[in-house]
């Protein structure tokens, strides 16, 4: 545990070891309570192109952050490996797919999405294995959704001129899709679903840090008969995205992951005629009014930024706290914290899982040592860290202004940080000025609040009195540096269809 | 008065119950699990309330919260029993030289509608006769009809009336509905002078539940903040099973901590929860189940 020193403390700061403590926790042990349910991991893996899986070429190792042991070697897609997938995927586009009738297509999907639940637990074991997320997240919210994604777009598949009343919408053909490692079968859920539903074949590239959920899925694919070619998965680092979206065989680039490399994918595809939609970084503002139910508030805020690690794109890591509630917040907000049981993953009463990679811990550290040098000052509840793999403490910063470096860009871990405000306009004005518009929250009891505050945020998404909560049915997206386009609900199939 | 005495803490309904569910995903094995529910054995208050109680049936119940199961399981005793203030001097006599209390039901109980002097004259007389506790209920119809005032001045009354006696108030939350009003009947109990809240009378359905037993919770965490009193809190009825009881364990330990899991701060009242209690640890400790018929009734 790391205490910074700060000089001149905040004016709202709250002392350290408050005279009634709380002694939580301590009253009841809880044995550890691994999930057992067995997956077979292959020692090597192919990429999947045209329905089977290819000979495992050079390859990269995937490692559990938990464990830092390698779970299995996977192929390094190269260029010509990519073309081969893109063709594939327009073989399959011109001559099966595109062709099938949209009840067909539906049938395969609904067919997926049974297969998803009937796979369920193995894929949510392997996905907090690859990834270090914990299996209650991956259990009961990754899992559902994906299969849920499945089963909503295989609704549309043959509706989709009520989607779009008095157009055609015609399917775009062949998708490059780039995702990210924070929720890998999510992210291909989300990509995968509405490009097929609305006839599309696709080629994706999972993160290179969890490539195996969806290597696992391509074998649903094949177990659900879908045409060869339909799907296609190339794995691989940073090059193999790059060889996909710069592939002159692909009609749709969907990206999600960091702004840095969203800002190089809208460079190399501008002038090509390639459609694209990028999901992208983001800081959400949490703001939380004087007139919020507080406890419930506090579980939000906690909901908001340790959720899956602090790795969402749409994390409440900016806290607004009106500074009348300021002091009672901390205060719950500190014990609360200190109830997360940070540790292995794969244990049912794990609330914190592991650092996706070293790579990611180097930042996240490096984020909050600059945040105690520019001077706000560092919340981390007392707790072990198991020795080996990636871990960090969730933590939460006060005494930030919004200059400091900690307010302003993502960390992307369990790092809050929190700063006040004084009225409704300061708090619009706060959560608006930043680089990233995806998400924020709204905390009052009083409804026409919600609205009124709703309105003016300059945020894709505006949670009321929740947060990180999603649905199939609800579009996700961005403005500004967190991209363009939406994904989920009907307006997640326009990016995958030209409109006559 | 129609007005509170102090600001209202807004409930929001839908993060309540998600809170609440997540604590009933916790896993509880082994060794810790049989440290719970004995614990849960200890804090148990073995309640009869029904017109045809006699001293008969009390003594049973006194037995049984004495001695819960077979000594080889070294099981603790129960709390208390708790019983009409008719039952409380052969509760007593029953329970001498045990630390098992004897709590009466006082106040006109269960709805509470009769006048103050007789419910006041009902605590005195249940006192007299040795009952170590009280559990009083609210007028949930001055509550409902936002006579706060009324009820705040009634708790302090019986309160006075209790002299050494503790007093657990009981909401009837499940006649108060919202979450908001178990928040304000909460805050308004604590403050007229309640040792323990209580949720339920068992005889109004739903009784007590996470989320209603969470919000009374959370109102005793803020008073322990702001005074560093410790309130006691009682989820009473509709807890039926070993595995809800230690759901409730896990939210105390999460909410309160530890200066809580005692009997002293935290009781389950029940009259069925006990023997799945035992019969889940005879199972921990004998390795298999064994039929109902093993157990003795309260």
């Amino acid at each position: 545990m790391k205490k910074a020193k700060t000089p001149v403390p905040h004016p709202n700061a709250v002392p350290h070891g408050s005279v009634h403590m709380l002694r939580l926790c301590e009253g009841l042990a809880y044995a550890p309570a691994p999930e057992t349910t067995p997956v077979k991991i292959d020692a090597t893996y192919g990429l999947f192109i045209d329905g089977a899986f290819t000979k495992p070429g050079r390859t990269f190792a995937t490692v559990n952050p938990a464990t830092e042991k390698t779970l299995a070697e996977v192929t390094a897609a190269t260029a010509s490996d990519v073309d081969r997938a893109v063709k594939a995927a327009r073989r399959a586009q011109e001559k099966v797919w595109g062709r099938l009738p949209g009840r067909e297509r539906g049938k395969y999907l609904y067919r997926i999405a049974r297969l998803i639940q009937e796979h369920a637990r193995e894929l949510a074991v392997l996905e907090t294995m690859d990834g270090g997320k914990t299996i209650k997240e991956s259990r009961d919210i990754d899992l559902p959704l994906v299969a849920a994604h499945f089963f909503y777009y295989a609704g549309w598949a043959d509706k989709l001129d009520y989607a779009f009343p008095g157009r055609k919408a015609r399917p775009l053909g062949v998708a490059g899709q780039v995702i990210p490692w924070n929720f890998p079968l999510l992210m291909a859920a989300w990509k995968l679903a509405p490009a097929l539903a609305a006839g599309n074949t696709c080629v994706l590239k999972p993160a290179e840090t969890t490539p195996l959920t969806a290597l696992h899925l391509a074998r649903i694919f094949q177990q659900a008969e879908l045409p060869p070619g339909v799907v296609n998965i190339v794995t691989g680092a940073g090059e193999t995205g790059a060889a996909l979206v710069n592939h002159p065989g692909i009609d749709k680039v969907a990206f999600t992951g960091s702004t840095e490399v969203g800002r190089r994918i809208a460079a190399s595809v501008a002038g090509t005629g390639k459609k694209l939609t990028l999901e992208l970084g983001g800081k959400a503002a949490n703001i939380v009014f004087e007139d919020a139910p507080i406890e419930q508030a506090v579980e939000g805020i906690v909901a908001g930024i340790y959720f899956n690690q602090g790795h969402v794109c749409c994390a409440g890591s900016r806290l607004l706290v009106q500074e009348s509630v300021f002091p009672e917040i901390i205060r719950r907000l500190r014990d609360r914290v200190s109830t997360l049981r940070v540790g292995d993953p794969l244990d049912k009463n794990t609330d914190i899982g592991a650092i996706n990679s070293r790579q990611q811990l180097e930042k996240i550290r490096e984020l909050v040592d600059s945040g105690v040098k520019e001077g706000a000052e560092l919340f981390q509840p007392r707790c072990r860290l198991p020795k080996a793999g990636y871990w960090f403490a969730p933590s939460f910063f006060t005494g930030v202004t919004a200059a400091h470096r900690i307010a302003r860009e993502e960390i992307f871990g369990p790092v809050l940080s929190v700063m006040t405000f004084r009225t409704p306009e300061e708090a619009i004005e706060r959560a608006n000025t930043t680089p990233y518009g995806l998400s924020a929250g709204v905390w009052t009891d009083k409804g026409s609040k919600i609205f009124k505050i709703a309105a003016k945020l300059r945020a894709g998404v505006v949670w009321a009195n929740t947060y990180n909560k999603f649905d199939p049915t609800s579009p996700f997206g961005g403005y500004k540096e967190s991209g363009f386009g939406r994904e989920g609900g009907v307006q997640g199939l326009l990016p995958y269809v030209s409109l006559e | 008065m129609n007005t509170l005495p102090f600001p209202r803490r807004p409930v929001d309904q839908v993060m309540t119950e998600e809170r609440a569910a997540s604590f009933a995903r916790r896993s509880i094995k082994s060794s810790s699990k049989l440290a719970a529910l004995k614990l849960a054995i200890s804090m148990m208050d073995l309640t009869t309330l029904e017109g045809k109680d006699t001293p008969g049936k009390v003594e049973h119940l006194c037995r049984k919260a004495i001695q819960p199961a077979d000594p080889r399981y070294e099981v603790p005793a129960c709390a208390a029993v708790c019983v009409y203030p008719n039952m409380v001097r052969a509760a007593k006599a029953f329970t001498r030289g045990t630390s098992v209390k004897v709590a009466a039901v006082t106040t006109a109980f269960p709805s509470g509608l009769m006048p103050l002097s007789v419910k006041l004259e009902d605590t005195r007389l249940a006192v007299e006769d040795g009952a170590d506790e009280i559990d009083m209920v609210i007028d949930r119809g001055a509550f409902l009809r936002g006579e706060y005032r009324q009820v705040f001045d009634e708790i302090a009354a019986v309160r006075e009336a209790c002299g050494n006696a503790h007093l657990k108030v009981i909401f009837e939350t499940g006649e108060l509905q919202t979450y908001d009003n178990v928040r304000i009947a909460s805050d308004l109990a604590i403050r007229a002078g309640a040792h323990f809240i209580k949720t339920s009378t068992g005889k109004v359905s739903p009784a007590a539940t996470l989320p209603v037993t969470l919000v009374m919770l959370e109102a005793i965490r803020d008073h322990f903040y702001e005074t560093g009193v410790r309130i006691g809190m009682k989820p009473a009825g509709g807890i039926r099973t070993a595995k809800e009881a230690i759901t409730y364990l896990v939210m105390l330990n999460e909410t309160l901590g530890a200066d809580w899991m005692t009997p002293d701060l935290f009781r389950f009242g029940a009259s069925t929860l006990a023997n799945d209690v035992l019969m889940q640890i005879a199972r921990l400790v004998d390795g298999r189940y064994q039929s109902a018929d093993y157990f003795s009734l309260p």
